[in-house]
This record gives C-alpha cells, sequence and structure tokens, in this order.
C-alpha cells in the first residue's frame, strides 16, 4: 500500500506522483492537479504565494492520506502540496491515487482534494495584475472544521 | 502559566507578528486567550472565534490551556 503526503517547495512532478501508485493491481489511476489561474472574483491574477503552519499541514495532509485508505481499502495515494510564490499553469497541489476500480478512485480523489480544501493550515496570497496583493480567505471555511 | 502563540498569513499582519507569548491564569480556555489577544492593537482583524489549533490540533473554543502549550490562532484555510 502505498501512503505518500508531503508538503514541497519545488514544482510537482504529475508523472513522479503517479509513479508512486501506480501497480499491477491497480487498474484505475486518477492524477488531479489543481492549477494557478488568471481571474479570481474578477480580478486579473498573475502569481500566488502560498504560505503554511508547516508542522501542523504536513500531518493534517498525512492524516488525510491514511484516512483515504480506510475510507476506501485498496487504495494507493500520493499528495503533495506546493509552498512558496506560484506563477499561472504552475500545480499547487497534486493528488494521484489508483485503486483496483474506476468508481472508488473517482471517489476518493475529490474526497481528498475536499478534505484539503477543509483542514489543512494553508493560506494563499494573490498577486494582482495592478500591483496589489491581498490574502484569500474563503466564505464559511472558518466554521467547517471545529462543527 | 505561560503559552506561545502563533500567527499566520492576514492575522500575522494584522498584529505585527507571528508569534508571541502570553503569560494566562492557569485554567484559561482557548476563548479566554482569544479575548486577550484581541485586546491588542491591529487585533480587530481577529474573529471572537476563530480556528485555534492547540500543539498542532484543531481545538474547541471550551478547551483548557495548560503552560507550555502552543496555540496557533488559524485564518480561514485556502489550500488547493
Amino acid at each position: 500500500m502505498t501512503i505518500h503526503a508531503r508538503l514541497v517547495r519545488e514544482p510537482i512532478e504529475a508523472t513522479a506522483l503517479l509513479q508512486r501508485v501506480a501497480g499491477p493491481a491497480n487498474g484505475a489511476l486518477l492524477l488531479f492537479l489543481g492549477v494557478v489561474r488568471d481571474v479570481n472574483d474578477g480580478r486579473a491574477v498573475t502569481g500566488i504565494e502560498y504560505s503554511a503552519y508547516e508542522a501542523m499541514a504536513a500531518r493534517e495532509l498525512a492524516d488525510i492520506a491514511v484516512e483515504a485508505t480506510k475510507r476506501f481499502p485498496q487504495l494507493d495515494v500520493a499528495i503533495e502540496h506546493r509552498l512558496g510564490e506560484l506563477a499561472l499553469e504552475d500545480a499547487s497541489v497534486g493528488i494521484a491515487v489508483a485503486h483496483p476500480h474506476r468508481g472508488d478512485a473517482y471517489d476518493a480523489s475529490r474526497w481528498v482534494i475536499e478534505e484539503l480544501k477543509r483542514r489543512v493550515p494553508i493560506w494563499k496570497r494573490e498577486h494582482y495584475a495592478d500591483g496589489t496583493r491581498e490574502w484569500v480567505n474563503p466564505v464559511g471555511a472558518a466554521a467547517a472544521v471545529t462543527q | 502559566m505561560s503559552v506561545t502563540v502563533l500567527l499566520f498569513a492576514s492575522y500575522a499582519d494584522a498584529l505585527g507578528t507571528s508569534s508571541l507569548r502570553l503569560d494566562l491564569d492557569d485554567g484559561t480556555t482557548v476563548t479566554q486567550l482569544v479575548g486577550q489577544l484581541r485586546e491588542r492593537a491591529g487585533a480587530r482583524a481577529l474573529p471572537p472565534q476563530p480556528l485555534v489549533a492547540v500543539n498542532e490540533r484543531y481545538a474547541r473554543t471550551d478547551q483548557a490551556l495548560s503552560a507550555g502549550d502552543t496555540v496557533a490562532i488559524i485564518p480561514p484555510v485556502a489550500g488547493g
């Protein structure tokens, strides 16, 4: 069983992530990449700076990977989240999952990204075309974790 | 008793620091600590009930703190 979860500062290698979870028993391999896009809330974005409470974020990521393998038995999972300065189209998060069957692979991939967005202490500051930068505070996120 | 408080992202900007040490009465809860923090200059940005982690685990608002705890005030998370 593969369980890999890591914060990284270098670019996420999609192929390497898939290779971590590939295996002869796995009939379905899925890769999800979250990438920096050029518009958010109608503002032109030129880049994003990601930061984290690193010790806790690394542990939460690892917990999510382990929990995924309990929810979806036979799952192999590899998660990487990048920190630092990212440019447009850079991948901020990569999730590779593999399972004997596609149904659980799709469900596990979706579960991991939603869980990551809900509870891993990572923040992003967007840089805009007009030279300003602001922390992104998604509405409702604060209430989600402890309830 | 003394605890370490960690601040991140917009909260660190608002209070002008990413960590500080607070001396508290024994039995102080998470909510009471946040109340003391909010009296500091720039702390308007902190909501009355922010997410808080004690020793790297999300904590409930009524959790009592212990000497030496590391208390992180967590802005709305935005990973992914």
